[in-house]
């Protein structure tokens, strides 16, 4: 009874192949030495007494036969031939090999030998290229990493560095004469120094000059009416510029108390009330505001 | 005794009756009847060792108000104390922060160091500093980038001056580097993409200069900024770089600063702020104002990222060959948290 159809029968159909692997719409064969990978009549190395196939190795090909003379030797079934590295030279090589053999089996065998040159030729093509490198992430240090971004940023206050180095900046002069505002700080230091003898100067002033008159603010003086009061005195004051600063340090620092008093009956009342410098520098940069910079402030960007 | 009987009483009201209860109750009973007081329990007691959740999280909470207790109670006594000195107070303890307890590096510059000077005057970077040349960057991306990272690389184009944006076809960056100082560029940025993200940032400063190599993280987009201001124009923006403080900080700081034109404009008063802080390089890009000479305003516009200096190479790009000043080694330079390098 012919051997072959009956191991076709039971692996191919009726019994257990080892080799098979199923799927919806075909099957295929896993067994290495299969040549087109489908589980077939005509494609199975086991059901088959006379069977090549061309597999490659590192690069080369070589050309596996098997003949019904060598199935009782299974250590030396297969023969194994070293295809030339040619293609038009391989090709030969197999009909040459493979003279008389099936047409099926010969047709198959230089199909594979020419998809296994093709991807070979692919992976030479890409070995050249750039290639992506996958650098593995630990999650552990990812996560260690943000955590501590997120912790420099918030001792970082950038707001508060960048701001601080701008003000530095205008301090030591960078920016030149674009904005006015050196000036007043010029003023600012000249009046901070004559606040500190003001005490003296005052006393002096009562002495020498008894007699004159300074018009002086009520205690619940609000400073939004000052700016006619201030212009007039502005006017007034042009001969001597050191009394006419005095006075206005003299009267500023009255209205600066009244509105601190102002300023903290209106904070108590809802938000937390400003520190004390910050207020006075308020009451003060109010003042210059209306003397001369409105302008700038309405161009203030949004 | 009495005491331990309320206190027993105190846990029955709680409402689970497990007969474990009663096993626990004696082993509480025995516990408290050991100690002196109700309210002092005996060294071998922990609150973990009670097995019943409410109750255990009922002596917690208790534990901790007495703790709270008493540090306000300490917190009293130093106060008066500190008033009753008056003048010859001891000085305000200062609270220990990192940038505190930062481990002094050697390599930290001081400012009026001649041998830092003298190398500033001779490095790579001395070319622009003397005002010999003027920055040009060329812009590119990793492969096949999305649009995250293209969005990104425009708006980088937009903040820094004289900046182009090539797509890169696949190129070889060692192909691409003669090319670009054949035609000028002072400057080659690559900004990686990961996953649709930009994740990594290669700066190489051309004429065989060095190659810094950052991790890029949060990365924040124009159009995902709350109240930012409109698009920057086209002026020359200041440059701002805090806290580059050792030798490496330095170079890598000259690096970021080399990157924009010499003179600021002024007029369209935009600040790019390079600040470093625990290793992490933040950037950001404002617009100022200055209300008055004590106050400023600002506004951000523009992109913002932070860095993570990664490995700082000698010469130009070449990651088999190249000499490295510095790479980021894990084990040996994250042991310590307090230890940076910038």
């Amino acid at each position: 009874i012919c051997r072959l159809k009956v191991i076709w029968d039971l692996i191919g159909n009726k019994s257990f192949c080892s080799y098979k692997v199923k799927t919806k719409t075909q099957q295929f064969c896993r067994n290495e030495y299969n040549i087109t990978g489908l589980c077939n009549r005509s494609s199975c190395p086991l059901a088959n007494s006379q069977y090549a196939t061309v597999r490659e190795e590192k690069g080369l090909c070589y050309l596996y036969m098997k003949v019904i003379e060598r199935a009782a030797f299974p250590a030396r079934m297969w023969e194994k031939v070293k295809l030339d590295r040619n293609y038009a030279k391989a090709l030969e090589q197999i009909d040459e090999n493979l003279i008389y053999w099936p047409r099926f089996i010969r047709h198959k065998c230089k199909q594979r030998l020419t998809k296994i040159t093709q991807y070979l030729i692919r992976i030479r093509k890409l070995t050249l290229k750039r290639q992506r490198k996958l650098v593995p992430l630990s999650r552990k240090v990812e996560r260690r990493e943000k955590r501590r971004e997120e912790k420099a940023l918030i001792a970082a206050q950038l707001e508060n560095a960048i701001e601080k180095e701008l003000l530095d900046r205008l301090k030591q002069g960078t920016y030149g004469d674009i904005y006015n505002f050196p000036i007043h700080a010029f003023d600012k230091a000249m009046e901070k120094q004559e606040e500190e003898t003001e005490s003296e100067e005052e006393e002096e002033e009562d002495e020498e000059e008894s007699g004159t008159r300074e018009f002086v603010a009520e205690d619940e003086f609000e400073e939004s009416d000052l700016s006619d009061f201030e212009d007039m005195n502005n006017l007034k004051g042009s001969s001597d510029e050191e009394e006419d600063a005095e006075d206005q340090s003299s009267e500023e620092e009255e209205t600066e108390e009244e509105l601190e008093e102002e300023k903290t009956k209106a904070k108590s009342k809802g938000k937390t009330p400003l520190k004390g410098p910050i207020r006075k520098k308020r009451a003060y940069v109010e003042i210059e505001y209306e003397q001369e910079t409105e302008p700038a402030q309405k161009s203030k960007a949004t | 005794k009495k005491k331990g009987k309320t206190k027993k009483l105190k846990q029955k009201i709680k409402p689970d009756e497990a007969p474990v209860q009663e096993m626990e109750q004696a082993e509480i009973e025995v516990t408290e009847n050991k100690s002196e007081s109700g309210a002092c329990f005996p060294p071998t007691f922990s609150v973990s060792e009670i097995k019943n959740k409410q109750r255990r999280h009922a002596m917690f909470l208790k534990l901790k108000e007495e703790k709270r207790k008493q540090k306000l109670e300490l917190k009293k006594k130093k106060k008066k104390e500190r008033k009753a000195l008056g003048d010859q107070a001891p000085p305000k303890e200062v609270p220990k922060t990192i940038e505190n307890q930062r481990i002094y590096d050697e390599t930290t510059v001081n400012p009026e160091d001649e041998e830092v000077a003298f190398d500033e005057g001779t490095d790579e970077f001395s070319a622009y500093f003397n005002r010999l040349t003027n920055p040009k960057v060329l812009i590119t991306t990793s492969d096949r980038p999305r649009g995250r990272t293209v969005r990104f690389c425009e708006q980088l184009a937009t903040m820094i001056p004289h900046a182009h944006v090539y797509y890169r076809r696949g190129l070889a960056l060692k192909r691409v580097i003669p090319q670009c100082i054949s035609r000028g560029f002072t400057y080659l940025m690559v900004i990686n993409e990961d996953r649709k993200v930009p994740n990594g940032l290669v700066l190489c400063h051309l004429p065989d200069g060095p190659t810094a190599h950052f991790k890029v993280s949060s990365v924040r987009l124009r159009k995902e900024m709350k109240r930012r201001g409109k698009d920057p124009t086209e002026h020359v923006p200041e440059v701002i770089l805090n806290n580059f403080t050792t030798r490496l900080g330095h170079s890598i700081g000259r690096m970021f600063a080399a990157l924009f034109p010499h003179d600021p404009q002024f007029v369209g008063r935009q600040v790019a702020t390079f600040h470093n802080q625990r290793d992490f390089i933040f950037f950001r890009f404002h617009r100022y104002i200055f209300k008055n000479e004590k106050k400023v305003g600002i506004q951000e516009l523009g992109p913002r990222f932070t860095l993570k200096l990664r490995s700082l190479q000698k010469g130009t790009f070449d990651s088999k060959f190249g000499e490295y000043e510095w790479v980021h080694k894990r084990h040996e330079m994250d042991s310590s948290r307090r230890k940076f390098h910038l």
